[in-house]
C-alpha cells in the first residue's frame, strides 16, 4: 500500500516541490511563539517581529532590485513614512489599525509614484543616487518635524486598536498580524512576478529596448513596480511603529536603506524568500555579534565583504554550491 | 542679512565648496575610468584626520604630521586596492556597495576601537592660528583662507595634470571608454591604481586640512562622502571640471541655504512657521538641485565625453 499515492496528496507534493525553503521559512515562523513560551519571550518575540517587518521591507526591494535592476538607495524612507503615518495619526487622537495601516500603506504609495515618476527617467548609477537624494529628503523633513519630536523622534503611547478593540496589545497577537502581512506580501510577490505583468517587467530588465519595441511602456510598468515595493515599505513602517511605540529620523537614514540592500544580496537577489533568508541572517547575526563584542562592526564589515567575494548568489548561492559539490 | 554675515558665509561656502572638491576628485574618476563605487571613500577622509592627529601626538609638528598621515593614507589606500577593490572591478554596481559599506563598518568601528569614540581635535598651527580683517570689525580666521588656497592650487594642478601630461590624457580617455584604452596596449590596472592612490590621498589630504575645525570622530566621512556623491553626479561622473564646478556650487548653495533660509522664507511667511520650515528646507536644498539636474540632464553637468 502506498499511502502517498492518494491523488490530492500527490497534487500536494507537485505545488510544493521546490518550495521547501518558503514553506520551512513559514512554519519555522509560526512555530516561534509557541517555543518562545519556555524562554525570554518578550526578546525573542521582538527579535522575530523585526525580523519579519524587515522581511517585507527587503521584499518589496528585491522586488524592483532582483527582478528590475532598479537599485533603489532610499528605500528606508518608505517604512519611515509608514512608521510617520503611524505616529502622527496617534498624536493627533486617530489610534485605529483600519484608518492607520491604509494610509501609512497610501502615503509610502504615493511617496513612491511621485519620487519614482522623477527617477526612473534615469537609470544605472544615477538611478542610484536619485533615489537616494529623495531618501535624504525625507530624512530631513522627517528631523525638521519640530511638533513631532524632531531628531528625538515621536513616542506613541498605546498601539493601534483594531475597530476599536485592543488587538494588538499583546506581543503575540502583533506577532502573528506581522506573519501574516510578510506572507500576504510574499504570495502578491510571488503572483506578481509570475504574472503578465511580471514578465515585461522582468524583460526589461534584461533588454528594456526590446520590451519596448515590442508594444509595451516600459516607465509605467517599473513605476508601479515601484509604487508597489514603495507600499510594501509603508506596511513595513506601519508595523514597525506598532511594535516598537516610536518612530524617528533614525528609520530613513541613508545606512538604514544600505542594511535593507544587504539583506537582499545577503540571502540572494530575485529570489523573494532570499530577502527574508537575507533579513533572518542580518538581525540575527547583529543580535549574536553585539552580545559577543560591543565592536561587532568590525567583525561584520568584513564578513559582508567576504559574502560579496567569495559567495555569489548570496546565502542561497552558497547552499546551492556547497550542495552540488557534496553531491556525489 | 548683512554685508558682513553674507561675506563670512560665502567664504565658508567657499571652504566647504574646496573641501567637498579634494574628496570628489578621487572619487569621479575611480568612477569614471573603473566604474567602480568605491563607498569606502569617505572613511579615508575620516582617516586622514584620524592619522594627522596620531602623527601630531607623535612629532608634535603639523608639517611632519601631515606628510607622514599623507604617506600612510596613500599606502592603505593602495593596500586596500591590492586586496580587495582589484576583485570588484568587472563586477556587479550592487556588489560594489556591499563590499565598500562592509569596509565602512569596519573602519569606522576600527578607529572607534582603537581611538576610542570621543571626538579627537588637532591644533591649528601656530603661525596660521590667527584672523585677518575681512571689514573694520570682521575678523576671518586664517586656517580657513588657507584651507580654500590649498583647494585652489590642488584644483589647478590637478587641472594641469588631466589636461595637460600624458597620464591625464589617459585618464580622461579612460573616462570615456576604459576597454578602448586598454586594447591600445595602455596598462589599464596600473593606470587605475596611480589614479586611486592619487584619489585616496587627495581625500587624506582633504581630513588633514578640515581636522584643526571639525572635531575628529567615527563617521565624520559618511556624511562627507554622500556629498560628495551628490557632487559627482551633479558634475557629471569622470569629469574633474564637473566636480569643481558642483563642488563649489554645493558647497556655496549648503552654506547659504542653512544661513539665510529663515530669513528668506519670513519674507513671504509668518516667522513662526519660516523657524521651522527653514532648517527643513536648508537641509534638502543640495538634493533638490541635484534631482533638478538628474531631471533637466540626466548625465550631470558635464558629462564625460563619448556616454
Amino acid at each position: 500500500m502506498a499511502p502517498l499515492s492518494i491523488e490530492p496528496v500527490k497534487r500536494l507534493r507537485r505545488t510544493l516541490a521546490g518550495e521547501t525553503a518558503p514553506v520551512l521559512l513559514f512554519l519555522a515562523f509560526a512555530l516561534v511563539p509557541i517555543l518562545a513560551a519556555h524562554g525570554a519571550e518578550a526578546y525573542i518575540l521582538d527579535v522575530g517581529m523585526r525580523v519579519m517587518i524587515f522581511s517585507i521591507a527587503a521584499l518589496g526591494l528585491d522586488l524592483i532590485v532582483g527582478y528590475g535592476a532598479l537599485i533603489s538607495f532610499g528605500h528606508a524612507a518608505f517604512i519611515g513614512i509608514g512608521a510617520y503615518a503611524v505616529g502622527i495619526m496617534a498624536a493627533s487622537g486617530i489610534g485605529d489599525a483600519l484608518v492607520a495601516m491604509p494610509v501609512a500603506v497610501g502615503a509610502a504609495t504615493v511617496f513612491a509614484l511621485a519620487t519614482g515618476a522623477l527617477s526612473l527617467r534615469t537609470y544605472g548609477v544615477y538611478f542610484i543616487m536619485i533615489t537616494l537624494a529623495f531618501g535624504q529628503m525625507a530624512f530631513f523633513t522627517a528631523s525638521s518635524l519640530a511638533p513631532y519630536g524632531g531628531d528625538d523622534g515621536l513616542t506613541i503611547r498605546a498601539r493601534d486598536t483594531v475597530a476599536g478593540l485592543p488587538l494588538l496589545a499583546s506581543d503575540q497577537a502583533l506577532y502573528y498580524v506581522a506573519l501574516a502581512c510578510l506572507l500576504g506580501c510574499y504570495i502578491l510577490c510571488r503572483a506578481l512576478v509570475a504574472s503578465r505583468f511580471g514578465r515585461v517587467f522582468r524583460g526589461a530588465r534584461e533588454n528594456p529596448v526590446r520590451v519596448a519595441a515590442l508594444g509595451f511602456d516600459v516607465y509605467r510598468y517599473q513605476l508601479v513596480a515601484y509604487a508597489i515595493s514603495g507600499a510594501l515599505g509603508g506596511l513595513a513602517g506601519f508595523l514597525l511603529a506598532n511594535e516598537t511605540e516610536f518612530v524617528s529620523p533614525a528609520y530613513m537614514s541613508w545606512q538604514r536603506s544600505g542594511e535593507l540592500i544587504i539583506m537582499v544580496l545577503l540571502g540572494g537577489l530575485g529570489r523573494l524568500h532570499g530577502a527574508i533568508i537575507g533579513a533572518i541572517a542580518f538581525i540575527l547575526m547583529e543580535e549574536w555579534l553585539s552580545g559577543v563584542t560591543e565592536h561587532w562592526k568590525m567583525i561584520f564589515g568584513p564578513f559582508l565583504v567576504a559574502v560579496v567575494l567569495f559567495a555569489r548568489g548570496g546565502l542561497i548561492g552558497a547552499w546551492t554550491a556547497l550542495a552540488a559539490r557534496l553531491r556525489p | 542679512m548683512s554685508t558682513g554675515l553674507l561675506l563670512v558665509q560665502t567664504l565658508n561656502g567657499l571652504q566647504l565648496g574646496v573641501l567637498l572638491f579634494l574628496i570628489a576628485a578621487g572619487l569621479t574618476l575611480v568612477f569614471g575610468v573603473m566604474d567602480f563605487i568605491n563607498l569606502a571613500h569617505g572613511v579615508q577622509y575620516m582617516l586622514g584626520a584620524y592619522l594627522a592627529v596620531m602623527f601630531y601626538g607623535l612629532t608634535g609638528s603639523f608639517l611632519a604630521a601631515l606628510v607622514l598621515a599623507l604617506a600612510a593614507a596613500l599606502a592603505f589606500g593602495l593596500f586596500l586596492e591590492f586586496t580587495i577593490f582589484r576583485h570588484l572591478y568587472g563586477r556587479d554596481h550592487l556588489d560594489q556597495v556591499i563590499a565598500t559599506f562592509g569596509i565602512i563598518l569596519f573602519l569606522n568601528e576600527g578607529v572607534k576601537f582603537l581611538w576610542g569614540p570621543a571626538p579627537l581635535t588637532l591644533p591649528i598651527p601656530e603661525l596660521l592660528s590667527g584672523s585677518i580683517v575681512l571689514m573694520p570689525g570682521l575678523l576671518y580666521p586664517v586656517w580657513r583662507v588657507v584651507v580654500i588656497a590649498a583647494g585652489l592650487i590642488v584644483a589647478i594642478g590637478l587641472y594641469l595634470l588631466v589636461n595637460h601630461t600624458r597620464v591625464g590624457m589617459l585618464v580622461r580617455a579612460g573616462a570615456v571608454n576604459a576597454a578602448m584604452v586598454s586594447a591600445l596596449g595602455v596598462d589599464i590596472r596600473r593606470l587605475f591604481m596611480v589614479v586611486f592612490g592619487f584619489g585616496t590621498m587627495l581625500a587624506g589630504f582633504a581630513g588633514v586640512m578640515i581636522a584643526p575645525i571639525l572635531s575628529v570622530e567615527p563617521g565624520m566621512g559618511d556624511t562627507i562622502l554622500i556629498l560628495a556623491f551628490v557632487v559627482i553626479v551633479i558634475g557629471g561622473i569622470g569629469s574633474i571640471r564637473g566636480a569643481f564646478v558642483a563642488a563649489l556650487l554645493i558647497g556655496l548653495v549648503d552654506t547659504l541655504g542653512r544661513s539665510f533660509a529663515v530669513d528668506v522664507l519670513r519674507l513671504v511667511m509668518a516667522p513662526a512657521p519660516a523657524r521651522t520650515v527653514g532648517p527643513a528646507i536648508a537641509s534638502m536644498l543640495i538634493y533638490l538641485l541635484m534631482a533638478l539636474v538628474l531631471y533637466l540632464r540626466p548625465a550631470g553637468l558635464f558629462p564625460a565625453g563619448g556616454r
